[in-house]
Formats: C-alpha cells, structure tokens, sequence
C-alpha cells in the first residue's frame, strides 16, 4: 500500500495531492452511478438495506418505521467498497466504521461521505487490524464478501470477533447450486454482462448449511435466513423465501458468553 | 434572501402537491416539506365555487381518511349510489338504459363521491396548515431549478432559494417544471370542451349519476348535495365556447334538451367554464432528482372523473416510495427511489388514459354501425356482472398493485 500523505507538503506535493481527490471523487463517482459499473449492488442494495435494518430493529428493538431507527448502534461493515451499505446506515443514525483492505475504494467513499455530510470512519484496513484494538461492535457486516474469501471457517472466526455480546452479524452471499450457476455466473456475467466475467468462482459459493456451520464454528448462531430474488417484470430484487441463489443470514453472539471464545489471532 | 435545506420540495399546491405533503409527514413526523404555491392559502380557504367538481374514487377517499381530511369534507360529499348511461341522439326524448350500475363495492360502500373543488381545497389547505413538517411558500412560484451532488437548489420567483432532497412537480398540465427537465408528452388535442356548471334540480337525484352518450361527446349528470347536480358537458371546441359565452337563459336552453327531463324543472346554480380536451402523457415521469405528480404527468379525457383520482395514486405511490426509501436510508431523490415510483405508476397513467380516450372516440360518433356495436357491447357489460364489477372496481381504483393509501393506511 502507498503511502497516502506526504512527509513535506510542498507546492509540488499540494497539486499531487489536488490531482489525487480529483481521481478519488471521479472513482466515488463510479461507485455511486446507478448505472454503471456497480449497477447490481445499486440494483440489490434496497433488499440487502431492508433486511439489515429489520434484523437489527427486531434484535435490538427499535421501530422499522423510524427514519432514525439504528440510532447508536456501532457498525462495522467489512468490505465497504465505496459506502454503498455505510452511507444509508449512517443516515439511519447507526455509528459506522467501513472497513476495505483497497485504499483508492476507502479514498473514494470518504470523498463521497464529505459531499452528502455524513460522518463514517472509513479505514483502509482488513479486519483483523481491528481485532487487536479491542473495539467490538452491536452489528457486524459481512455482505457479498465469504464467497471471496478463500478459507470460510478462518474468515468467520476472525469476523466473528467483531461482534460483541449479545451483538449481531449479518452476511450475504451466493448459494453453490445449479441454478445459482445458471444464473450468478451464465446469467449475471456472460448474458447480461452485470458482471465482468470472471468475477465469481461458482466452487468458492457458500451453501446456507455451510454458512451456519462456519458461524457455530465462531461462536454465533444463527437466527435468520431469507433467499433475495430478481423479479424480472418489475426489474426490482426482493427478499423471498428462495434461498437457491443469493441469499442474507443473520446470527447472534449471545450475551452471555465471554467476548472473544474464537481461535486465538495473533 | 434565505437558503433553507428540505426534504422534498412540491412545486404546486393543489390536490396532488398539497396530499403530497400530508402523506409524507403523515407517514413520517421527521419530514420537511415546501410547498410552493401562486395563490395566497387565505384566498383558497375562503374561495368561492368555481363551478367545478370532482368525482373521487373509493380509494380516493380511503386516502382523505387517511389523511386526516375526510371528516371535514364528509358533509359536503354527495355519494354516488347508482349509475346510469344511455346513448342516443340528440332528439330523442326518450333514452333507453344501456347499462346500469349499482355504485357500490359492498352494500353501503359507494364506488364514488362528487365533491365540489372549493370545498375541498379549503379543507386540505387547513388540514396542512395544521400540520408540522409543511411550510408554505405563497403566494409564490418555482421558477427555475439545478441538480448536484447533494440535492436540487429551487429557484423561487421572489429570489429567494430553497434546497432539497427531490423537488415533486405537482404544477399542472403545463408544467414548467417538466418542461425545464426536458421531458416530453405524448397525446393529442380532442378539439373538444369539457363544459363545467352546476344545475339544480326540481326532484331529488338519489344520487344518480347519469351518462348520455351524444353525438358530440358525453355529457355527465354527477349529483351534488341538495337537489343540485354538476354536468360535464363534452362538446366540440367552437361551439362550445361559443355556447359557454352566452347569457344564462340562451345557455340554459342548450343544457335543457341534453339534461333531460328526469329531474324535472332546472335552473343554473354557479358560474360556467369551458376547458380544453386533451390527453397527454408524460415520456418520462422522473428526471435527475426530480419527480412530477397529478397532471403535470398525465392528463386524461375527464370521461369518467379520473382525473384528480389518477393524481392522487401518483401521489399515494410516491409517498411510499419516498418513506420507504428514507427507511433503509436511501435518499428520496435517489435514481433508484425514483425509478420504484415510475415503474409502479407509468403503466397504470398510459392505460387508464388510452382507456378514457378509446371510450371517448367510440361513443364521440353518430355512425350508425358504430351506435349498434356500442348498444351491443354495453348490453353484454350490463349482462356479465363479473365485468360490470371490474368496471365498478377499476373506476373505484381498487385494481392492481395498491399503494398502502389508497388502501386508508398510512405507510
């Protein structure tokens, strides 16, 4: 990772870094445009929303209805990519902490958070650099991230850690069935090209039975899971009861175990 | 010169734009609207008739409920219990019933109810008065507006600027605001008027509202409270203004022949107006942070009072849109928020307006074939009863995919 701030601001280094937030708002600019690169996390972001904000009203008994209804709650979403989760959350009145190992994506979404007035703590860090910090969090966010990572039970022992007692995590991925081959990887990447090819590898999805097994493996046990389906005629993704291809889980660290039981981290 | 930051800002203050508002801040109390409106509140509180009057649709009122301004306007409402449409020419003095619908969805629920348009606006005027979240711009005007990263800044004529998160164009079918965006209409001119009157009447109506298709168009009976009715009387463009120009007897003469005789003796009962017929649809219902409502997106041939009924599902179904979107976080004027509300509404404007307009030139003729096709066809409506409810039900607005107000419910 380069090394974000000069040592010495000198005139040379003030256009540099003018030139650089100028490439920063034009990728905040990719991340937030409806219709371009993003589109399908756009396109699935209010059913991925609507499914956080209920999991987490109903676990910590707040009203769905407020338009301030995670007031307080300290959240961390791992992966945040550009803010696509961390900015409504905020608007929501949840404390957000955006974690995302790429430093442009991290640059990218603190310029878009300045423009629309919210306060995240974006950091360019993976989360295990939290981890030794101490700070724990009421919710945890995991979403399109497990189907990309390479040792499932590892990733989720060291999220899971993240979690406070009596705290929640919610996660999303993709499911490794036929149709989710026909649909994720035929459908999503070659025939509609939503996806660049090769954005997905089908052996790397991760079936709810695995997901929930992962979690136990970490401490945390699962309390929900609901299927997100395209309906083609409306042109709108949706929570249902199919879970075949994408699907959201929820999972709780009950409150009275001690903090941190996963594997030890270094 | 003050520069406040809103939520939504509506740029017209008649039924959609002010129903608007009520809904959102119904819906949600942490909400702040602008209303922009030309005409002082105080003026349209206290305004007088101006001959016209509104069919509102079952949903129309569960909506008013809903929204707190129903009890004001429910002694001013006239249910409309019975329908009744002929067709026939203009000579004949006897018409025979084509088809007749009982007006109701259930026993004691009318589909329908003829309220005049001063009354009210008065009482949504009020009700938003009252409310906390609304602010009133008025006498004012929107007159221009600019998009960025982080709202729309809304140009005022008085040079004052607000910023907000959407701005709603609810200003009418010449909408400026939707001109300024770009957005083009598709429809026609009929080269028709709708003449607009009150007429009262000898016997009761019984809440009859009677349909003569003539030869020039279809003249509407809608019964008012008292023994009062208000007719919409379609007619070709030059006679009709011409008609509306003359003095009340010659006028009266006209009305007579059409009106019929079956409520006895009639006597004009507030000012006249004729306005023009047309039928336009907007391409596109949004635009970059902007969404427009009410007949700055649609206007249909007033046919069959669908008009302001049309209107106030744009309104129902962008209110939820918006309180919906703003309780996950997302932002109201957001592409996505407002694509929900295009795709919910579109279809429904196009088809509910093409339908008026198919009605409207099939029964605008005096083709002889045509006259026994039409008996024909409204003789099997009259005589299939699963039809002749999807027709109470689609006029009632409780077809299709129903916004939570339309179904009495604040989202």
């Amino acid at each position: 990772m380069r090394p974000m701030t000069p040592l010495k601001q000198t005139a040379a280094d003030a256009t540099l870094d003018a030139r650089e937030v100028a490439r920063f708002a034009a990728m905040a600019r990719e991340w937030w445009d409806p219709k371009g690169k993003f589109a399908p996390l756009h396109a699935m972001n209010p059913a991925r929303l609507t499914y956080i904000r209920d999991q987490l009203c109903r676990h910590f008994g707040r009203d769905t209805r407020d338009s301030s209804s995670l007031t307080g709650l300290a959240i961390a979403d791992i992966g945040c990519g550009g803010g696509l989760l961390c900015e409504p959350l905020a608007r929501l009145d949840a404390r957000m902490t955006g974690l995302d190992p790429a430093e442009e994506s991290v640059q990218a979404a603190r310029a878009h958070a300045k423009v629309q007035g919210l306060e995240i703590d974006y950091r360019a860090e993976r989360a295990e650099a939290l981890i030794s910090t101490g700070i724990r969090f009421d919710a945890v966010l995991a979403m399109e991230v497990v189907e990309h990572v390479p040792d499932l039970t590892a990733f989720m022992a060291m999220a899971g850690q993240l979690v406070r007692p009596g705290g929640m995590m919610l996660l999303s991925t993709i499911n490794r069935t036929l149709k989710s081959y026909a649909l994720a990887i035929v459908g999503a990447e070659y025939v509609m090209r939503w996806l660049p090819v090769g954005t997905h590898q089908w052996d790397r999805f991760v079936t709810p039975r695995e997901l929930s097994k992962a979690l136990d493996a970490a401490g945390l046990s699962e309390s929900d899971r609901r299927g997100i389906v395209f309906n083609p005629f409306r042109g709108e993704w949706s929570l249902a009861g199919d879970t075949d291809v994408n699907f959201v889980m929820a999972a709780v660290r009950p409150a009275h175990q001690a903090p941190d039981p996963g594997p030890k981290q270094t | 010169m003050s520069n406040e930051r809103y939520d939504i800002a509506i740029a017209g203050g008649s039924f959609a734009g002010l129903s608007l508002a009520l809904a959102l801040t119904s819906a949600d109390a942490s909400m702040r609207v602008a209303v922009v409106d030309r005409t002082p509140p105080d003026d349209a509180v206290k305004g007088e008739s101006d001959g016209r009057a509104t069919a509102l649709s079952a949903a129309s009122r569960q909506l008013f409920e809903a929204l707190g301004v129903w009890a004001a306007v429910e002694m001013s409402v006239q249910p409309i219990l019975e329908i009744d449409i002929t067709d026939s020419g203009l000579k004949s003095i006897v018409r025979p019933r084509l088809l007749h619908f009982d007006s109701e969805l259930k026993p004691g629920e009318p589909a329908a109810f003829m309220a005049e348009n001063h009354v009210l606006r008065a009482a949504l005027i009020a009700r938003a008065r009252q409310q906390p979240g609304i602010d009133f711009r008025a006498p004012e005007m929107v007159s221009g507006y600019e998009t960025g990263d982080s709202g729309v800044s809304v140009r005022l004529g008085s040079g004052d600027e607000l910023m907000a998160g959407l701005l709603v164009a609810a200003d009418g079918r010449r909408s400026v605001l939707r001109k300024q965006a770009g957005i083009k209409t598709t429809g026609w001119g009929y080269s028709q008027v709708g003449i607009v009157t009150t007429i009262a009447h000898e016997k009761p109506h019984n809440g009859l509202a009677i349909q003569h298709f003539l030869p020039s168009g279809p003249f509407a009976i809608l019964p008012l409270t008292g023994n009062r009715s208000s007719i919409v009387w379609t007619e070709r463009e030059t006679f009709g203004r011409d008609v509306v120009a003359r003095g009340d007897e010659a006028f009266l003469a006209e009305v007579k022949p059409r009106f019929g005789v079956r409520f006895g003796a009639i006597s004009l009962a507030g000012p006249r107006a004729a306005f023009p017929l047309d039928l336009h649809i907007a391409r596109r219902f949004v635009a970059d942070r902007l969404a427009l409502i009410g007949d700055a997106a649609h206007g249909v041939h007033p046919l069959a009072g669908q008009g302001l009924n049309i209107g106030l599902r744009d309104v129902a179904a962008l209110a939820e849109v918006v309180v919906d979107a703003r309780r996950v976080g997302l932002e109201a004027g957001a592409p996505q928020t407002l694509q929900r509300y295009e795709r919910w509404r579109r279809f429904d404007s196009a088809f509910s307006g093409f339908a008026m307009d198919g009605l409207n030139r099939l029964f605008s003729n005096d083709n002889a074939p045509l006259r026994a096709l039409r008996s024909l066809g409204l003789g099997l409506v009259d005589r299939t009863p699963p039809l002749k409810r999807f027709f109470v039900h689609e006029a009632a607005g409780a077809t299709g995919e129903v916004p939570a107000l339309l179904r009495g419910e604040i989202p």
